[in-house]
């Protein structure tokens, strides 16, 4: 396939899955054909994408045949690449697991369109090389979001509709004025001139503002502290399948543009950016972690958990090394499958045990022993325990930390895993060990009563949790792909090159 | 001239964050409103301010010599766009949530997060 083909078919494919299921909104069985079909292609074309850069080549293509840096390119570094293959198993995942319960309801409410929608938004930011279609992506993907969350339109999700829809339309508005002033200094919006201009820009006081300007914006993307306000007032409203997907990927698309903004474009702010985000990264993992603990409800838990694990994910911008910035690929890479594993766990859990609220279910290790088996591999993996893959990206940040001497950060890593796991014991004795309620016992008799329900419901769990499981027992090679994929970010002329050809570099403009 | 757009641009940036500010849905979406409003001045402003002549190529030549700079328009325009969408969204839900929860205080509305539900919470308000 072409370079112009494999770039564009991951963002090609959720389109027209979306267009397709909405012209299908009345057609039930065929709209959920379509979608699966969609989501596998989505996997197929993040596979094949992934191949052809593993090697170490950087894809790049220009739209409708404008030379770069005037046209809007889409470019695929080895870290990008993963994150849409990423992208592809989860939505993969998440479409098999939302034709089990509450199905049909969600479906009149459009979730296949918006689905499809949100998919596009997100492997439209990894693949962009230009920060004002980063901007419209970011658009795209807030749309659909808006949409998923509020769709049954009751007076929780209308509450939290409203808190999660204004800030994030205000810090998307700043990150629009970013992209505004960047291109007042520079002239210019392609990522990769970008980056050859801005250590060009004679006063370097103005660049430094910008880079705190998009520091903002993308870390209230990440919910990083103390901008993280709008996830636990609105993730624990929508249902489980919607929530797994917006766990995966929301957070870590505002993450992965951190990494690349602050690799590629604000190279040289590191020394200033990285103490703030050093600092940052300790306050995330603690509040997150400590928000979790005053909670009961499985859904606010896990959502307070999304917030301590980003603190990880900026350990590798704080340390700066390419140790650390592998820690950080590997982070993401990790907690996306554990993440999303963990949500639609909760979903299973709530028709299992018949609520949310831990205190009211119990006894699910009798009635539902796989269930209980398979909440095991990620909640440990959460914590960080070997073999699994949270061991092997929490080993690589905190070993990246101690090298460069950041003793405080790596503690508070430790402590913060520690706690993680009081959380995940506290799931583990409320829900599945402790005696089983009324109200568990008469939903354990349907649960066991509806095998379909059961194994739609289960196969994406145990297969995302066969990937945690493949990452923590062969970790070397995903280990080994992190640290080539921060070398390739750090070094920056692959990517540089792939967009605008050796000339420019070989012109005296190399950074 | 730039001066001038400046000025207004810190004047609607201050008017859109004051209304964000308070708590009255209807005045947060017309903060939004003018919040959208003032960056997109600030991206007019940032593409300089240098020419009337519209970036048109006459017929016969290849290149024009002065004239406004498209780039950014053509960001403000696909801004505007996206801005549009999306607050006339956030009218709707505004809207929705105002019948369903009978307020317009954001501060009010407990309903995601009701106020004494953590555990530790209840137990305290025992008597």
């Amino acid at each position: 396939m072409t370079p112009h083909l494999l770039l564009t078919l991951p963002v090609a494919v959720p389109l027209a899955t979306l267009a397709l299921s909405a012209l299908l909104q009345r057609h039930a069985i065929a709209q959920r054909l379509v979608s699966l079909t969609g989501s596998a292609g989505l996997l197929a074309a993040s596979v094949a994408l992934l191949a052809a850069v593993f090697d170490g080549t950087v894809l790049a293509t220009q739209f409708g045949d404008w030379a770069a840096p005037f046209g809007i390119s889409f470019v695929a570094d080895r870290f990008s690449a993963a994150m849409v293959l990423m992208t592809g198993l989860m939505a993969a995942a998440v479409s098999v697991y939302a034709l089990a319960a509450g199905a049909r309801e969600r479906e009149q409410a459009w979730f296949h369109p918006l689905y499809h929608g949100l998919l596009l938004g997100v492997t439209g930011a990894f693949l962009t090389g230009d920060i004002f279609n980063l901007y419209v992506w970011f658009e795209i993907m807030l749309i659909a979001s808006f949409g998923l969350l509020v769709q049954s339109g009751t007076r929780a999700q209308l509450d939290a509709g409203i808190k999660y829809v204004v800030l994030n339309l205000l810090v998307t508005t700043l990150f629009l004025l970013g992209v505004g002033y960047l291109y007042g200094l520079t002239g210019t919006l392609n990522m990769a001139d970008l980056s050859l201009a801005l250590p060009r820009v004679e006063n370097q006081g103005l660049v430094s503002a910008l880079a705190m300007l998009f520091l903002l914006a993308f870390g209230a993307k990440a919910a990083v502290f103390p901008l993280f306000f709008w996830l636990p007032a609105a993730y624990h409203t929508a249902s489980a399948p919607v929530v797994a997907i917006f766990a995966a990927l929301l957070t870590k698309v505002g993450v992965y543009a951190i990494l690349r903004c602050f690799t590629l474009l604000f190279g040289g702010e590191i020394a200033l950016v990285g103490p703030v985000v050093g600092v940052l990264a300790a306050l995330t993992m603690i509040t997150g972690v400590l928000g979790a603990a005053a909670h009961f409800d499985i859904r606010r838990i896990l959502s307070f958990h999304i917030i301590s694990q980003i603190g990880y994910m900026l350990i590798g911008l704080a340390v700066a090394t390419p140790l650390a910035l592998a820690g950080s690929i590997l982070y993401v890479l990790h907690h996306i499958v554990v993440k999303a594993n963990l949500f639609l766990i909760a979903g299973a859990v709530r028709i299992a045990g018949g609520s949310w609220d831990l205190k009211r279910i119990g006894g699910l290790h009798r009635s539902a022993p796989a269930l209980a088996l398979l909440f095991v591999i990620p909640a440990l993996s959460l914590a960080g325990l070997p073999p699994l893959s949270g061991f092997w990206a929490k080993f690589v940040v905190i070993r990246s930390s101690l090298d460069a001497g950041h003793a405080v950060l790596a503690a508070v890593a430790l402590i913060v895993g520690l706690l993680t796991l009081y959380s995940m014991l506290k799931i583990w004795n409320e829900a599945f060990w402790k005696a089983a309620t009324p109200l568990s016992d008469d939903a354990a008799r349907s649960w066991c009563a509806s095998g379909t329900v059961r194994a739609t419901m289960l196969l994406p769990v145990a297969a995302l949790a066969a990937i945690t499981l493949a990452i923590g027992l062969w970790a070397e090679p995903f280990v080994d792909f992190s640290l080539r994929a921060a070398e390739q970010m750090l070094s920056r002329h692959a990517y540089i090159e792939a967009v605008l050809g050796t000339a420019n570099l070989a012109g005296g403009r190399a950074p | 001239m730039e001066t001038l757009y400046a000025l207004s641009f810190g004047a609607l940036l201050a008017a859109a964050l004051y209304l964000l500010m308070s708590r009255n849905l209807l005045r947060m979406v017309l903060g939004l409103l003018l919040l959208g409003n003032a960056v997109n001045l600030a991206i007019f402003v940032t593409g300089r301010l240098s020419s009337a002549v519209p970036p048109l190529v006459p017929e016969g030549s290849l290149s024009i010599a002065a004239s406004a700079n498209p780039l950014p328009q053509a960001l403000i325009l696909t801004a505007i766009v996206i801005s549009f969408s999306l607050v006339a969204y956030t009218v709707v839900l505004f809207e929705r949530a105002h019948s369903a929860l009978d307020t317009l205080d954001p501060d009010a509305m407990r309903q995601a997060e009701p106020e004494a539900e953590a555990g530790f919470a209840r137990e305290a308000a025992r008597p």
